[in-house]
């Protein structure tokens, strides 16, 4: 058995009433990967925030191989040789690569000596750990991929020996993730610690050694990962069991509630990224749109729900046509029962400093039961938004809070419980589940099917292969601003991953 | 001959009137790249000119005026930096309420001081920066146009003249080859990444904010104690606001921050020549249209003429961790 790299001892942390870590112990083996997995707000990042020295614990002991340390600032951290890449990258965008490396480790006052220290230093990382990048390379305009292998050498560059990766596959593309985890392949190799924190089972299982697993502010157990599985870490880490793939009924599919025929949208750098696209839903039924994000699922969304002009084609709604060409607006769609969750919930579907009961009527709140003359009715607005609160299990449920201050999977809450609770005829969901935690996407999940259940028309947008197939009566496969092709809810994993590439099914046959 | 004496005239008057704009569009300059915006610049000059040409007419002194007026602009700066770092309250507010309190306690102090209706003492010449004659300037004065260059143009200013145009370069070397300037222009960017990288984000800025109180006291020493004998109310005359200007206009840059204080410096050169001086065609121009013509420049410049100007990403916004 390796000896120990970071041990925790009964470290507590509360802000405010809230207690984000309640008496935590852990211990982390030298040169292993150790994976930290909870849901969002569960009290991961407090934890490794702490051991960065970024917050200090009200309570508790830090052990760095075996002896006692005092960590009050990053400084310390760093000093204890620990480092640190955020999920929010701490870069700063206008300077070089080098510069970000040093900056704070400049060891002289000027800094010719540090900058060349530092250029082969780089050198002999990159020649070590394969970690490539232009010294020279101002950050903005590095791939996000690569920005992050600048936070993690900023980390080497100051002689980490434990590296902690908050949510580090949150902004990467899959290919870029895979490389990472390459990447920490070949460091654990070279005897590093790596702590993952994530709250995607997925990444736990395909890299870590051990599993540590947080639940609202508590350490509920720790497990090496090869004698562990997806439902056994997903059930501790929500607390009960937790269906990763929803069961449904047959569908019946009723009347056309919406047509969409020879659509072309223009993004607005006039490139067109819809192209001549036609298909139907029909109530009682969803249909899922797959397809690599950028292949034009984002402006046809758009388009339909009035947030963007399309170029050609007509969309009819429940029968009636919609002027998508021309001067379509969503206050008019949503009054003709089209409701839309946007993709990008952040800017798009809800204002962050508003209150949430204010987020839980806007774009509705011309409506009459909302109004009190020519003002609006406080006290119904917050009925109504107490009413959506219980009903969707949002949490804290306090319509009064700061929408910024819910977490991503209660801010999706509030979106959908606002477009659903107005009983729509047609659901148009953009990623319903992006940077939500396994409990709320079971929820979620959960309504989108009974929208279905009650005859509802339902478009579903996700470039969540597994969320497509679970959720879908028929799927859509988008390339290229084309619909490639249309499969059924049993379509496999690789032929839908074959359509997404562009590849034709005959093609692939031969 | 009589032209190009004229502009030599015309260069010289613009190199004197450009330092105060060029020792407070630097002053500004630290403090904005730190991402402490500071709208304050005139009211610190302000205060700093009085300050100075108060001590220096009580003391005799030039030197200690100096140090009074650095003194005040960088407690000033500090008061400053105490609303607006330390209790993350408003820049702007914070700046224009410094102005408020400059432009009207140096009035009431003057007058209660010095009973000259608001003015200092007129100050003798010992008590004064005085033009300095460069070497060989007396033996090349009669070379044309060289020497005219360098004994009327370059030649014959006072100390702090050179002192700020020195400040150029210097301020560069300290920006982009020192380890506070690295340091400095990340915390405007980005202070988490500084916080993260174990440096105190509210120490740099303190500093950024002193470099801005000594340099805007230097300004107003040269306003009140060299190029006048004394102050007067109101003597900045929104200078502090043109810096600001000069200092979008240089897009936050040293070197570019020098040559657009000497554009505006030559406006206002120019506008003092030829006021009263009928144009041809035009007919006489109306002294306050010339008065007029170096803010039209600004407003003309700033609406567009000088491209996108990003300033420092995190300027204007305290910082506070995030949970």
């Amino acid at each position: 058995m390796a000896s120990v790299a970071i041990g925790l001892r009964g470290i507590n942390k509360s802000f405010g009433a809230v207690r984000a870590n309640r008496d935590i112990n852990l211990e982390i083996p030298q040169g292993t990967i150790h994976g930290i997995i909870g849901e969002n707000g569960a009290g991961k990042s407090t934890l490794m925030s702490i051991l960065y020295g970024f917050y200090q614990a009200d309570s508790g002991e830090i052990f760095v191989d075996g002896h006692k340390a005092s960590i009050d600032s990053p400084n310390d951290a760093i000093a204890a040789g620990i480092g640190m890449v955020h999920q929010h990258f701490m870069l700063v965008e206008n300077f070089t690569v080098l510069e970000n490396v040093v900056l704070g480790a400049e060891g002289s006052p000027l800094l010719n000596a540090g900058l060349a220290r530092a250029r082969s230093e780089l050198q002999r990382l990159e020649e070590e750990y394969g970690l490539e990048v232009d010294p020279d390379a101002v950050v903005e305009n590095l791939a996000v991929g690569l920005q992050q292998r600048v936070e993690i050498l900023k980390a080497l560059f100051r002689g980490a020996d434990t590296l902690i990766l908050d949510e580090p596959t949150g902004v990467l593309t899959p290919a870029e993730a895979d490389h990472l985890f390459r990447i920490l392949r070949k460091l654990q190799e070279e005897g590093k610690t790596i702590v993952l924190i994530t709250h995607k089972l997925r990444e736990i299982m395909a890299v870590t050694d051990n599993v540590s697993v947080m639940r609202q502010g508590e350490m509920v157990a720790t497990r090496k990962t090869a004698e562990t599985t997806v439902e056994e870490l997903a059930e501790l880490m929500v607390g009960r069991r937790v269906l990763l793939r929803v069961k449904k009924g047959e569908a019946k599919p009723a009347e056309f509630r919406l047509s969409v025929k020879g659509l072309t949208v223009k993004d607005s750098r006039g490139v067109p990224m819809v192209k001549d696209v036609s298909f139907d839903v029909r109530g009682g039924e969803i249909v899922g749109i797959a397809g690599v994000a950028g292949n034009g699922q984002s402006e046809l969304i758009e388009a339909i729900a009035g947030t963007r002009s399309a170029e050609t084609g007509e969309v009819l709604l429940a029968g009636k046509p919609v002027d998508v060409t021309g001067s379509a607006d969503p206050a008019e769609l949503r009054q003709r029962g089209l409701a839309h969750v946007p993709e990008d919930r952040h800017n798009v579907g809800l204002v962050l400093p508003f209150e949430e009961n204010e987020n839980s009527i806007l774009g509705y709140h011309a409506q009459a039961k909302y109004l009190n003359g020519p003002f609006l009715n406080i006290e119904a607005i917050r009925d109504d938004a107490r009413q959506k609160i219980e009903k969707y299990d949002i949490r804290p449920a306090d319509c009064r809070l700061k929408t910024a201050n819910f977490s991503g999977g209660n801010q999706q809450k509030i979106v959908l419980a606002r477009e659903m609770e107005q009983d729509p005829d047609v659901l148009i969901v953009g990623q319903p589940t992006r940077g939500v935690d396994v409990g709320a996407i079971e929820f979620i999940h959960k309504r989108l099917i009974d929208m279905r259940d009650q005859g509802k028309a339902v478009l579903l947008v996700s470039v969540e292969l597994d969320e497509i197939r679970s959720l879908s009566d028929r799927i859509l496969v988008m390339f290229d601003g084309r619909i490639v092709g249309e499969r059924g809810p049993d379509a496999t994993e690789g032929e839908l991953g074959l359509l997404m590439a562009g590849i034709e099914a005959k093609e692939a046959a031969e | 001959m009589d032209f190009i004496n004229l502009i030599v005239q015309l260069l010289d008057a613009t190199v004197r009137v450009s330092v105060p704009l060029l020792l407070a569009c630097l002053a500004g300059l630290y403090s904005e790249r730190s991402g402490i915006f500071d709208i304050g610049l005139e009211g610190k000059m302000l205060a700093g000119a009085f300050a100075g040409a108060a001590t220096a007419a009580v003391y005799g002194s030039a030197w200690l005026g100096a140090l009074a007026a650095m003194a005040i602009a960088v407690f000033l700066a500090l008061v400053h930096g105490f609303a607006s770092i330390t209790h993350r309250g408003n820049q702007i507010v914070s700046g224009v309420a410094i102005n408020f309190i400059a432009a009207g306690s140096t009035v009431i102090l003057g007058q209660a001081w010095f009973r000259q209706g608001g003015r200092t003492p007129s100050l003798s010449a010992d008590a004064r920066f005085n033009p300095i004659t460069l070497p060989g300037a007396e033996a090349l004065r009669d070379v044309p146009v060289i020497g005219q260059i360098y004994s009327d143009i370059i030649s014959g200013h006072s100390l702090l003249v050179y002192l700020a145009f020195l400040m150029v370069p210097f301020t560069w070397w300290v920006l982009f080859r020192t380890r506070f300037g690295l340091r400095l222009r990340a915390v405007g960017e980005n202070p988490a990444a500084v916080d993260t990288a174990g440096i105190s984000v509210t120490w740099l800025r303190y500093r950024a904010v002193i470099c801005t109180g000594v340099l805007t006291g230097l300004a107003g020493t040269y306003m009140a104690v060299s190029q006048n004998a004394g102050f007067v109310k109101d003597m900045t005359a929104g200078k502090g606001f043109i810096a600001l200007a000069a200092l979008i206009f240089a897009k936050w840059r040293p070197v570019p921050a020098m040559f657009a204080c000497l554009l505006f410096g030559f406006l206002d050169a120019f506008a003092i020549r030829f006021q009263g001086i009928a144009v041809p065609l035009i007919g006489k121009v109306p002294v306050q249209l010339m008065q007029a013509l170096p803010y039209i420049l600004t407003v003309v410049l700033l609406a567009g003429f000088i491209g996108r100007a990003i300033p420092p990403k995190a300027g204007g916004a305290a910082y506070v961790k995030e949970r």
